[in-house]
């Protein structure tokens, strides 16, 4: 059974509907991310999971019993907001015991359990420290602690990597992801960071305006996606429209003067999508020529220009020679790294 | 060699320096003109007022004697005077602090279109004469037939009607009528730097809404209460119009009796020393309270 539920729930405000049947089933212990661009619904969905939103449809279940009913306050829930929102007139083991002394914790267990919980962020000797005298990095570790000292049944995270740089946010998820391993918590997070969602989750859900793109692992999201939002969304991908040609036998995927065997059961026309990264430059393929060429250390980006439009490649900086702006070169895949989606959604 | 190419760069600094601070000078010179001008020159001509001499038919001796400021010391009308004036101002001070810092949060709260019009509400008192807002108020009360004490007798909460000119109770009511927009704003200005999903934050850990409004936000908007605080009870305290309109001669508070000396006894030093006195015991009373403030919540403003 899953732990927590989502079913066909959806957000309305006024006319506009902002979440539309959302249906979801986490398993206990899996980390979940939420990920779309602003405006998706994401947080919306984030906030009726954490009740400060009621939802105008469906049920939200807990272990099977439905939290719709049941107030913020009495859902027991971790949450660590993208401010932090920490309560600045106290320090950081008293926001962090404040959770506790709200469960009515022991005062002596409370003082064990802050101490553990700043530890386990890495904030061992910060207590009497004033969240405004620490760094953001900081802020966040304690806004982490606060949320799961309480020992929450789901941990929701609304993009709290957001406001670190781009070091510290690495940092993070890592730890993040092993913090999150050790305790076992079930955890939504909510981000518009592909990287950030992709290096977490057990399993992504892709939104756009208000609906479910994709559910899948961050393997199966990236590899084959379920539409083109997804496919673009989640890195940079190529797409071009082919044809099929039924006169051939077997039957030709065919775009201009480049064609491959096409799969059966296909209706044309198909977009094919390949990720700069499967495509390598060979002796046959699609004629193309590089426009221009970008070194990035660990690897080379190509611009390419071909007749089925514009392509990006990526290639791994191996030491091996690479082409030179303006060359003429010849892009080439290998039939499994395409990913074909007809006229009636995905293949 | 080096060091006396230091000591020319040195020398540079320091000329560049100096012509910094003679163009301040040279900047600020009007506006300190000005200031000197209307404020330090008559303010320390009335510091020397109050020691001068006075006499009904001789009129202002320059002379320098204590006369006033003994006068002041030992008659206990001026102690009575001046505890007056102070607890006026203080009840004043906690009424608008009782009834600003909830106003402060509902309007806060409020969606945008009503927060504008609601801001313009509690600015009213500002925007009418002090005449008539005083006199409104003296015919909500006015006597046995006034609409505010046929409805606290109805209520059974009081016996018989509260008087309202020439009372202490008038001037509170209508000085904290005035005072509200300052408490008001002071408020909502520390609500304004308030997380606005530290509430949410407290819910999620299992906090009620009076443990919020108690743990988390009353305890972030006490610097803007306390400024608040300092404002109302300064301009309360230094009042004239509220204050002599509804006390009128009977009722003196510093102000209306310093007004008094100047303007009718034509005993100006005695009425010098009054003003003076006010605004030391002011000054000290402020300075004081914000360092206080300051100390208090240090970890905060850092």
């Amino acid at each position: 059974m899953s732990f927590l539920e989502l079913d066909r729930v959806g957000k309305q405000f006024g006319p506009q509907t902002v979440v539309d049947d959302f249906s979801l089933a986490v398993g206990k212990g899996e980390f979940i991310s939420f990920l779309g661009p602003s405006g998706c619904g994401k947080t919306t969905t984030l906030q009726m999971i954490a009740g400060f939103l009621d939802p105008s449809r469906g049920a939200i279940r807990l272990e099977g019993r439905d939290l719709t009913a049941v107030p913020p306050a009495q859902r027991g829930l971790g949450i660590v907001f993208q401010s932090y929102a920490l309560f600045p007139h106290m320090t950081a083991a008293e926001n962090v015991a404040f959770g506790l002394e709200m469960r009515r914790v022991p005062r002596a267990e409370r003082g064990e359990r802050v101490r553990a919980a700043l530890a386990m962020v890495g904030l061992a000797g910060y207590e009497d420290r004033f969240p405004r005298r620490m760094s953001g990095g900081q802020q966040q570790r304690v806004a982490l602690a606060r949320a799961l000292v309480i020992r929450p049944n789901v941990l929701l995270l609304d993009e709290p990597l957001s406001n670190l740089d781009a070091k510290l946010r690495e940092d993070m998820q890592i730890e993040l992801r092993q913090i999150q391993r050790n305790l076992g918590t079930t955890t939504v997070l909510v981000t518009h960071d592909q990287n950030e969602a992709m290096s977490l989750s057990d399993r992504i859900v892709v939104m756009s305006q208000g609906r479910i793109e994709q559910i899948g692992t961050p393997q199966e999201t990236y590899e084959r996606p379920a539409s083109a939002f997804v496919s673009q969304f989640l890195g940079k991908t190529n797409d071009f429209t082919a044809t099929i040609d039924r006169a051939a036998a077997p039957a030709r995927l065919v775009a201009g003067s480049w064609s491959a065997p096409a799969p059966v059961g296909l209706a044309a026309p198909v977009t094919v999508s390949i990720r700069p990264e499967r495509i390598g430059f060979g002796d046959v393929g699609l004629a193309a020529k590089i426009v221009t060429r970008i070194f990035q250390g660990n690897h080379w980006l190509f611009q390419c220009e071909s007749e089925c439009g514009s392509f990006i490649v990526i290639r791994q900086n191996d030491g091996q020679r690479q082409p030179a702006e303006g060359e003429a070169v010849r892009l080439a895949w290998r039939a499994e790294d395409m990913s074909l989606r007809g006229a009636g959604g995905a293949a | 060699m080096s060091a006396g190419i230091d000591t020319a760069q040195a020398n540079v600094t320091a000329t560049a320096d100096a012509r910094d601070v003679r163009a301040a000078w040279a900047l600020t010179a009007p506006a300190l003109m000005l200031f000197i001008g209307v404020l330090v020159i008559p303010l320390a001509m009335t510091v020397m007022l109050s020691f001068h001499d006075w006499g009904q038919y001789k009129g202002i001796e320059p002379v320098f004697i204590l006369k006033n400021w003994r006068e002041i010391a030992t008659d206990p009308y001026y102690a009575e005077m001046f505890w007056r004036t102070f607890r006026i101002a203080l009840l004043t001070t906690l009424i608008t602090a009782l009834f600003g810092a909830p106003e402060a949060y509902i309007l806060n709260r409020m969606s945008p279109r009503w927060k504008s019009l609601f801001l313009l509400v509690i600015l009213g008192p500002l925007l009418i004469s002090v005449v008539a807002r005083t006199l409104g108020w003296a015919l909500l009360f006015g006597g046995n037939n006034g609409l505010v004490n046929k409805l606290l007798m109805s209520l059974g909460l009081i016996g018989s009607p509260l008087r309202f000119m020439f009372t202490e109770t008038g001037m509170v009511v209508a000085l904290a009528h005035v005072m509200m927009p300052f408490m008001v704003l002071s408020v909502w200005a520390a609500l304004q730097r308030v997380d606005p999903q530290i509430e949410n934050a407290a819910l999620s850990l299992g906090a009620g809404p009076l443990t919020i409004i108690r743990r988390i936000i009353m305890p972030q908007i006490m610097p803007g209460v306390l400024s608040g605080a300092i404002i109302v009870f300064s301009l309360s305290a230094s009042a004239f119009a509220t204050p002599a309109i509804i006390g009128g001669r009977r009722l003196k508070v510093a102000a209306t009796l310093a007004y008094d000396e100047f303007l009718n006894t034509l005993n100006w030093p005695l009425g010098a020393a009054v003003a003076i006195l006010l605004l030391v015991a002011l000054v000290l009373i402020v300075v004081g309270s914000n360092g206080l403030i300051e100390r208090r919540y240090a970890e905060m403003f850092r």
